[in-house]
Formats: C-alpha cells, structure tokens, sequence
C-alpha cells in the first residue's frame, strides 16, 4: 500500500526528520489560506497522486504570487495527472501539499528496501539526488552506496558515518545524517514498510539536511498490525475495478487488452496472460481468485471483469486441486446466469472431477465454450475475441 | 530415492486442530503420509483425526520423534510458528500460510541460517514424493511415481508441469512449491543440487515467474553444475511493470526481474525453456530425447 507524500512525510517528521513546511489541501481557498500561513513570497504547489513523475507532468508547480498560487491551485484539483508512470489514464489530484521553498546548496538520494538477494534491509544512497534510482543506476552506478543492515543489530553508526563521508557531506552534516538514517531505519522497522525513499535528501545553503520529497510503501500483509497506516489507504488513488475486487478479497490487475481472465493461482493467471498473448489476442486482466474460490467469488469475479467495457470474450482457466471441477463448474453456470454474461465464456477444466465439471457445463444449455486444454482454451478465446 | 522426504518421514501437523490443518491433514493420511500427530496450543492432551495433539513442538518431537511439519496457521504466527518447529528440532519445515509479513521472515531466514532446519515455503503448495509422503495442499491423484524432479514458485502452474509429465508416463521424483514470497526458505538451487545428487530423478523442471533475480542465478548453476536435462518455464512475459501480480513477490521493479531475461539466461545454459504453459511436459521430454 503507497502513502501519499504528505502523509509520508508526517512520517518523517514524527521521528525527527526535517521536512519543508507546508500544509496538505483540498480546495484553492484552502491553498491561499496555506500560503498565508506559511508566508513569505514563494510557494510550492504538489499534486498529492500515488505515482512518479509528477514533476516532468506538470504537478509541482513553484508559484511566486499568491494569485499564481490559486491558479495553479484551481488547475490541478479535481483533474486527472497522467504522467509517464500511471499513463494511460492517470489519477485524480483530489489534494494538494502546499511548502515553503528552500534554498538548496545538494541534492541527495536517500532509501530503504528489503533487499531479496541479500534478505536483508538496504540502505541505498547516491550524492546524485533528484534523478531516479534506474538512472543513476545506469549512467553512474559507481555513484551508488549500500549498506545491508544486520536484522539482529539494525542499522549501525559506522554504517552511516560511512555513507555519510562517501556522500561527501562533512562537519555538522555527518552527525545528522547518521541521526536521520537511523530514524528512518527505526520507522521503517517499527511500521512495517516494504519501501521508503526520500529523493532528493537536500542540504540546505545554511548547511541542515531536509526532506524535500518522500514516498513511502507499507507491507500489505502487515497491515493487520499497522492500523494507524492502513487507515491512510486512498481508495481513489486506485483502478475502481482493482479496489472493488481487494473488498472481494481477489486478485486483479487491470490491463488493456480485451480478452478478460479468471484463473485460480497466480502463476497460472500469469501463464493464461501468456498463452493469450502467444496465440495473437491481449488479456484485459489478470485474476487470481484463489484456491478455495466458491459459486460467490466467481460470480463477483464475473462482475469485476464485465465492468471493463473492453472484454469482448472471458476465459476461465482453472486447474482444480483440493477444489473440485464440479463446485467450480457450478460457480460458472451461477455465476452466469445470476451476472448475465454477454460476452462468449470461454471455459478450460482441468483437474478433480473434470468429467463431471465439463459434463454440467455441457447440459447447462448456457452458450458456454468449453475447451480441451490449455492451448485449445487460448485460441478459442483469441476468435472469439475478434 | 527422492528429495527431503520419503516413506519413512514423520510429520506434525502445526495448526492441526483448524479448518485447514484439519481438511489436509485428513487429505495427506488417505495419501499415505505418516503423520504422527499435531499441535494447538491449548488442545494438548487431545486426539484428532486418530492422533495426539500436542501444546508444544517440543513436547511433539519428544513424544513422536517426527523429523518434519507442515504449517497451517494463520500469517500473524506463522512466522513463530516456523521458529518453534526449527527449535524444536524438525529438519524440514513445510510453511503453507499466506502473507507473512516479510520483516518476520527476514527474522525467521537470520535464525534458520544458525539452525540448519530446511524451510519449505511460506506461501506454497508444499512438497511431495509420489506414493510415498504429501505435505501440502496438493491435489495428490494427479501425481505418479517416476523420473521427473519439479521445483516452482507457483502452485497452480507446478499441477500443470505434473499433470503433463504424468500424462506423457514420465512421472514425478519429488515436486518441491517453493513458494510466491520475495523472502522465503528453499531456493531454486537448493533443490537443483538435491535433484542432481538424487539417482531416482532422471530430469528437472523448473518453474519460474517474474520478479527478482533467482532464475538468472539457478540458470548459472544449472550451466555450472548440473548434467541432468533441465527444462522451464517463466510465467509473466505480458505482465505490466511495477504491480505486483497476485504473489508478494511477482513484480517488476526498475529493469529487473523481467521474464525475457531469465528466459535468455535459461537458454544460455543449456535448458529447454516452454514458450506455453501447455508445453512443459514436451520440453522435458525434448531435453531427456536430447541428453539421451
């Protein structure tokens, strides 16, 4: 689950992090009303969306009037942002964060991850802040620092002050770096986070380290644990189809083809998308709905892939397990009927009790594709696509 | 011969007295597994499907001398649960659960690694010799003893890679889910050097999917290391960057863990990698008619 960046950097500074003043905002009324409490003569205006690249699209604005100011306000609220990490369609600015301007001597690369190779917490810094990590990465990885942080010890002083020197910072600066690497460590322990970055990390021309942007990633399957965080979900940040099936406790991942799937196992949602792909068409979805998917879920699967106005034709693709062809086979015609499936259903069992699955769908006299095969499955559904 | 087990593996069920403990366990009895009992802190003192039930591992071990488990506990202890069957003794671990929180299981990975215990999983199938020991959720009448070793990290797409080696007469060694978790316990090259070591496992498969860079390091030990004929499959060749698809640890990140470079590592060293999901008993086949 992604935090917008005003809360994360509520985060920040609730464990002693400088961040820019600023005030988040619904309206431009309250954007003015901002400014003034923040003073001075120049303001930043920042669409508050779950998503990268907001500067390049035009959603950080540096505005040096207040009539400016309300402008840019009333441009970004209630208005989709697409930039090129959620084209095509965007997502709705329902916020703004409003902050003073600082004066920047250098910027800073500064974030946490679990690590899967090492299985352990990084610590990547780079003294090239404000590009992206892929960036960096590529046109000068040697710019890139690590630190791997022991799960028994945390993250060490040593380990800091080492960064700290190889990012070039010296006096004063060390200390608050090793200060504000180990609360940010702290938070991301004591919070459950999958990822936090700060980018950039500047130093200030008065020479103190602040947070000027921050994103934040909590661990989903923490969330049970971390109710304070879950309760700063954004539902709209989200595809309203993707939201409606997490409430459905299903797996489902909008695309942009027009073949919609249903499968059970992630892998084999994975697979299906494959095979479509293989066999000319382009899946609309991916959708897992688990292995002990009832007549219920399927018939709610059934919804969430219709809601997509691009499905011309739906494949279910099951290999029934502990779960019975028969059950799922009743799910489908349920499903089905209770839905009222316009489009050609494509179907593939396979598994406990196949003949008697494939047996109900037959007599069901639902005009229901039944395929031999996972090959079969995928070009039938690819023609009845076109 | 097989891998980690056999007919003569004990197990204890952890989490034996739920819904899920409950219905698989009944599922690996009818299978023929020896399970010697179970834990439900509690419950001890109990008898469940025939079998004690125990407060502790500890007390389990001591009492049935089980060398393996199988947990069905729900996320929020299963990491626990993990530590207690390590310390309790147990050689391999089989952690079923869904959604651990993935600081726990970097815990649990810093504690093994003193232990020694195998962890199966979390987020798995499990794992099974064919007629002779099932631990897990896995549909057991697909399965028939023979020659095929198979490793994955996906449920689901590990019963098509049996269903296809049963159909073609092959059969399967043993079948190892290691699971859909970015941090998890066997890896890909723990269970390519059993299956090389292994004289009942003839060829290998291997499952892979997105997301991180596990494939690419298994391809370099499959060229370095092992003579037997390997085939793959990579699921999520259409898969959009940046979300993650169903598994925890199914995503593509920056550039990386991309299914057109583990498919390219795969063919470099030597493996048949299946274009289709419906091809990876062909593949295998092609791979032990060309090593023959």
């Amino acid at each position: 689950m992604n935090l917008h960046e005003y809360q994360a950097k509520t985060l920040l500074r609730e464990c002693g992090i400088s961040t820019p003043r600023g005030i988040a905002v619904v309206s431009a009324e309250q954007a003015g009303a901002a400014a003034d409490e923040l003073g001075g003569d120049a303001w930043v205006v920042k669409a508050q969306i779950h998503a990268g690249g907001r500067g390049k699209a035009g959603g950080v604005r540096l505005v040096r009037s207040r009539q400016a100011l309300l402008e840019a306000a009333s441009d970004l609220l209630g208005k989709n942002l697409v930039t090129y990490q959620n084209a095509p369609d965007g997502q709705m600015v329902s916020r703004l964060l409003v902050e003073e301007t600082l004066e920047i001597s250098r910027e800073i690369y500064l974030s946490l991850t679990v690590d899967r190779e090492s299985e352990r917490v990084v610590l990547v810094a780079s003294g090239s802040g404000g590009m992206e990590i892929e960036e960096i990465a590529k046109t000068a990885p040697e710019k890139i620092l690590r630190e791997v942080c022991d799960p028994l010890w945390g993250l060490q002083d040593f380990q800091c002050r080492d960064l700290a020197f190889g990012l070039g910072l010296e006096g004063k600066q060390v200390g608050a770096f090793s200060a504000l690497a180990k609360g940010l460590y702290r938070l991301f322990i004591a919070s459950d986070l999958s990822m936090v970055e700060i980018n950039p990390l500047v130093v200030t021309v008065d020479g103190s380290l602040v947070a000027l942007d921050c994103k934040i990633g909590v661990d989903d399957n923490a969330l049970y644990r971390r109710r304070v965080l879950a309760e700063l979900r954004d539902a709209s940040q989200d595809d309203p189809k993707e939201a409606a099936a997490r409430e459905a406790d299903l797996n489902y991942i909008a695309l942009s083809g027009t073949i919609g799937c249903m499968v059970n196992g992630a892998g084999l949602a994975m697979a299906t998308m494959d095979l479509i792909k293989l066999h000319g068409g382009m899946p609309a979805n991916f959708l897992d709905v688990g292995g002990g998917a009832t007549a219920e879920t399927v018939a709610k699967a059934f919804k969430i892939i219709l809601s997509d106005t691009h499905v011309k034709t739906i494949l279910v693709n099951i290999f029934g397990g502990i779960m019975r062809c028969d059950i799922i086979a009743e799910g489908i015609i349920t499903a089905v009927k209770e839905v009222g499936v316009s489009v050609p259903v494509v179907v593939r069992l396979e598994g406990t009790n196949v003949d008697l699955g494939r047996k109900m769908l037959q007599d069901s006299g639902l005009s229901i594709i039944s395929a031999d095969g996972l090959t079969d499955a995928a070009k039938r559904a690819v023609a009845a696509a076109q | 011969m097989s891998i980690l087990i056999n007919q003569d593996t004990k197990l204890l069920c952890q989490g034996f007295t739920g819904k899920q403990g409950t219905f698989h366990s009944e599922q690996a009895i009818a299978y023929g597994t020896k399970l010697v009992g179970g834990v439900t802190p509690g419950k001890g003192g109990q008898t469940h499907l025939g079998l004690p039930v125990f407060n502790t591992m500890r007390d389990a071990v001591r009492a049935t001398a089980a060398n393996a488990s199988v947990i069905y506990v729900p996320p929020a202890f299963a990491a626990d649960s993990i530590m207690e069957a390590a310390d309790a003794g147990i050689e391999v671990i089989v952690c079923i659960t869904e959604g651990i929180p993935v600081l726990d299981m970097l815990k649990v990975k810093a504690a093994l690694q003193a232990n020694g215990a195998k962890l199966i999983g979390p987020n798995c199938p499990g794992v099974i010799t064919p007629g002779e020991c099932k631990i897990g959720i896995m549909p057991g009448v697909i399965h028939q003893k023979g020659k095929v070793g198979i490793v994955s990290r996906s449920g689901t797409l590990t019963y098509e890679a049996v269903h296809q080696t049963t159909q073609l007469g092959l059969g399967q060694s043993t079948c190892v889910g290691i699971g859909g978790d970015p941090i998890k316990g066997l890896d890909f090259i723990d269970c390519l050097e059993m299956f090389e070591n292994d004289p009942q496992t003839e060829a290998i498969i291997m499952v892979g999917e997105i997301g991180g860079n596990r494939e690419e390091a298994a391809a370099e030990y499959i060229r370095d290391h092992v003579a037997k004929p390997v085939a793959a499959y990579i699921a999520g060749q259409t898969a959009p960057k940046g979300k993650r698809m169903g598994h925890a640890g199914a995503i593509i990140s920056g550039g990386s863990g991309l299914a057109a470079d583990k498919i390219r590592a795969l063919e470099a060293a030597g493996a048949i990698v299946a274009k289709s999901p419906a091809d990876i008993g062909a593949a295998i086949a092609e791979a032990i008619k060309r090593n023959s």
